[in-house]
């Protein structure tokens, strides 16, 4: 277990811009190899949801222009996580967070952060196709509306964001035609590409590929390889493989049920490059989940 | 074939192809003519009472009828054309009026409001209630309306439109509420995830998928107000209007009057010729109703969307 050094983060008790090191590594979890260059990183996040304690003090460095995986089994808390890193957490309510999280080394639960913002920078994929009841062209050109983007050519920037998702050839002739006429790997597809065409620095994936036939996924899994050069992505799956093939590092969380009130609260347990993680895991419980003995 | 097979082959038979089916047993055919009656008890009275009404009429479904004003002196071509078109400017003014707030309210309701806050949970129940409450009260309300913004006259088109859109802003805010929340969750997850507002998310995605059950909810509440006559007449809408309001803003402060009371005035005259009148006029009345819904069943027909 490394100990690491310190990274540029803020509690929300601190005021901005006055590092901390991680002081106790969060003795729970393995923090294996932190990437050298983070983005994005947790400082003891805690999320519950009313007084249900969710997720418990996480800490989590998610590396630029590299993929990061986060496995577990169902309800560990991966989704929770994830929702918090663009604030979408904010939507549901009763959601409340403790901790920080640190975007190029702001902490976006900070006060005056707008989360409207936090959006524009770190964009979301969900894990059921979400196509908007609009022509395909119109669903690339939402964002970019919304947003108030400056854009010379919208055609442009469509077909760019369509290109860059590799729907391009296949969409070209309907771009008018609903997005509903669309498969469903080509939907999750458009998804992906609409997410892009605002330019985010970040992309967040909840299971994307969880509603989609073996083709399609690997459609989807080759796009995140491709986009890896341009933008950082966090992406949550239950496919092991998945994490093994696309991911750079990986997270793996777990649920451990509270031994009084027996509430199920999610955990990290090790983190560490994804090679590592999979071939020689040092904690037991990720040991017994990548073998498959649980989970 | 075995004997064992053969003994099960025969129970089947005798079992499965008795030749009469357990659903038609007594039991089950009696409570079947019950659910029957009940259902023809509703339709045949309604169909006779319709019938009844059409024979009664029959004599003057002419132009007269739609071209003429009301008249005494000669009752054989008495018209409604004052109800007519009193009824279509009352509904295109309660139209203007309600669904703005009602579409505006539901929307607050739905995406803004916090529930937890006690005054958004008191609003919610009363919206209930207030669908509830006896039309002639929002007549009463109306008239307190209209003398505090200020028309003193009795019977002016705006107090008839003030009563009719009072009524229905419930009904609009309850099904515009249920249209709204119909649209699926991804739909607004999707548009925040790429840095929409609320406003945004509302106004460019939320209410546009919404329309169908909003336009839907708001003619059947349209062609709910258009049969009434209680709240009117306590807005003082006359009976004996020789004019039809003016287009137009002016229009507002003409006097006015509706094809329900038109109607209820002739049901107590004495005149042969009149109650004829009435009840094509009631044959009328039932043609514009079923004319609003079949345009609510095409617009949901047409624009709804299978998520
Ligand atoms: N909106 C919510 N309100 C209340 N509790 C929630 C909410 N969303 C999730 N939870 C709870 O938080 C815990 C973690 O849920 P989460 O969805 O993050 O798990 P997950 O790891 O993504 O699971 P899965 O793999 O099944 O998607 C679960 O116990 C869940 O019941
Ligand atoms: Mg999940």
């Amino acid at each position: 277990m490394s100990t690491q050094p310190a990274t540029a983060t803020t509690s929300p008790d601190e005021p901005l811009g006055i590092s901390l090191s991680i002081d106790e590594e969060a003795k729970h979890s393995v923090i294996g190899e932190v990437p050298a260059e983070a983005v994005m990183d947790t400082y003891h996040l805690n999320v519950f949801y009313g007084d249900f304690h969710a997720v418990h003090d996480v800490n989590l460095q998610f590396g630029k222009n590299e993929i990061t995986a986060m496995i577990g089994p169902s309800g560990c808390g991966k989704s929770t996580v994830l929702r918090c890193l663009n604030r979408m957490n904010d939507l549901i309510p009763g959601a409340r967070v403790e901790g920080a999280i640190n975007y190029h080394g702001q902490n976006i639960y900070a006060k005056g952060i707008d989360p409207i913002a936090v959006r524009q920078h770190i964009g979301m994929v969900f894990q059921k196709p979400n196509p908007f009841p609009k022509s395909i062209y119109d669903n690339i050109a939402y964002g970019p509306r919304v947003i108030g983007m400056k854009v010379d050519s919208m055609d442009d920037l469509v077909e760019g964001a369509l290109r860059d998702a590799a729907l391009w050839d296949e969409v070209k002739d309907k771009l008018k035609q609903s997005a509903f006429g669309l498969s469903g790997g080509q939907q999750q597809r458009l998804c992906i590409a609409r997410t892009i065409a605002t330019k985010p620095d970040v992309i967040l994936m909840d299971e994307p590929c969880s509603a989609l036939d073996p083709i399609a996924t690997s459609k989807v899994e080759d796009l995140m390889m491709q986009l890896r050069k341009d933008y950082t992505i966090i992406v949550v799956t239950h496919n092991m493989q998945q994490a093994a093939r696309v991911s750079d590092r990986t997270a793996f969380f777990t649920a451990k049920p509270d031994e009084t009130t027996g509430n199920r609260t999610g955990l990290l347990v090790e983190f560490d490059l994804t090679k590592r993680l999979f071939s020689n895991p040092e904690d037991k419980r990720t040991e017994d989940y990548i073998s498959g003995r649980f989970g | 074939m075995s004997a064992a097979s053969a003994v099960a082959a025969q129970v089947v038979t005798s079992t499965l192809a008795s030749g009469r089916s357990k659903d038609r047993d007594l039991r089950s055919i009696l409570f079947l003519g019950a659910l029957w009656l009940s259902l023809f008890f509703g339709v045949i009275v309604l169909v006779a009472l319709i019938v009844d009404t059409a024979i009664k009429g029959s004599g003057r479904f002419d132009k007269e009828l739609v071209t003429n004003y009301a008249s005494i002196i000669f009752p054989e071509t008495t018209g409604f054309k004052a109800g007519i078109f009193g009824s279509i400017w009352l509904m295109v003014c309660t139209a203007i009026l309600a669904i703005p707030l009602g579409v505006m309210a539901a929307t607050y309701l739905e995406e803004f409001a916090d529930t937890n806050r006690w005054w958004n949970r008191v609003i919610e129940i009363n919206l209930q209630n207030l669908a509830a409450v006896p039309s002639i009260v929002y007549g009463l309300l109306a008239v307190a309306v209209v003398a505090i913004v200020g028309f003193d006259e009795k019977g002016v088109l705006i107090g008839g439109a003030v009563a009719l859109a009072l009524l229905i802003l419930p009904v609009i805010i309850i099904t515009t509420r249920e249209a709204i929340r119909a649209v699926p969750q991804d739909i607004r997850q999707a548009s925040y995830g790429l840095g929409a507002t609320t406003w945004q998310t509302t106004w460019r995605q939320v209410l546009p998928s919404a329309v169908p059950g909003i336009a839907t909810g708001t003619i059947l509440g349209l062609s709910r107000a258009i049969g009434e006559a209680a709240p009117l007449i306590i807005v003082g809408l006359g009976v004996s209007v020789l004019s039809v309001p003016e287009p137009g803003i002016a229009g507002l402060s003409d006097s006015a009057t509706s094809l329900p009371n038109q109607i209820y005035n002739l049901a107590n005259q004495s005149r042969p010729e009149l109650a004829t009148a009435a009840s094509a006029a009631i044959i009328l009345l039932l043609v514009m109703i079923l004319g609003m819904n079949a345009i609510a069943i095409l617009i949901r027909n047409k624009f709804t969307r299978s998520w």
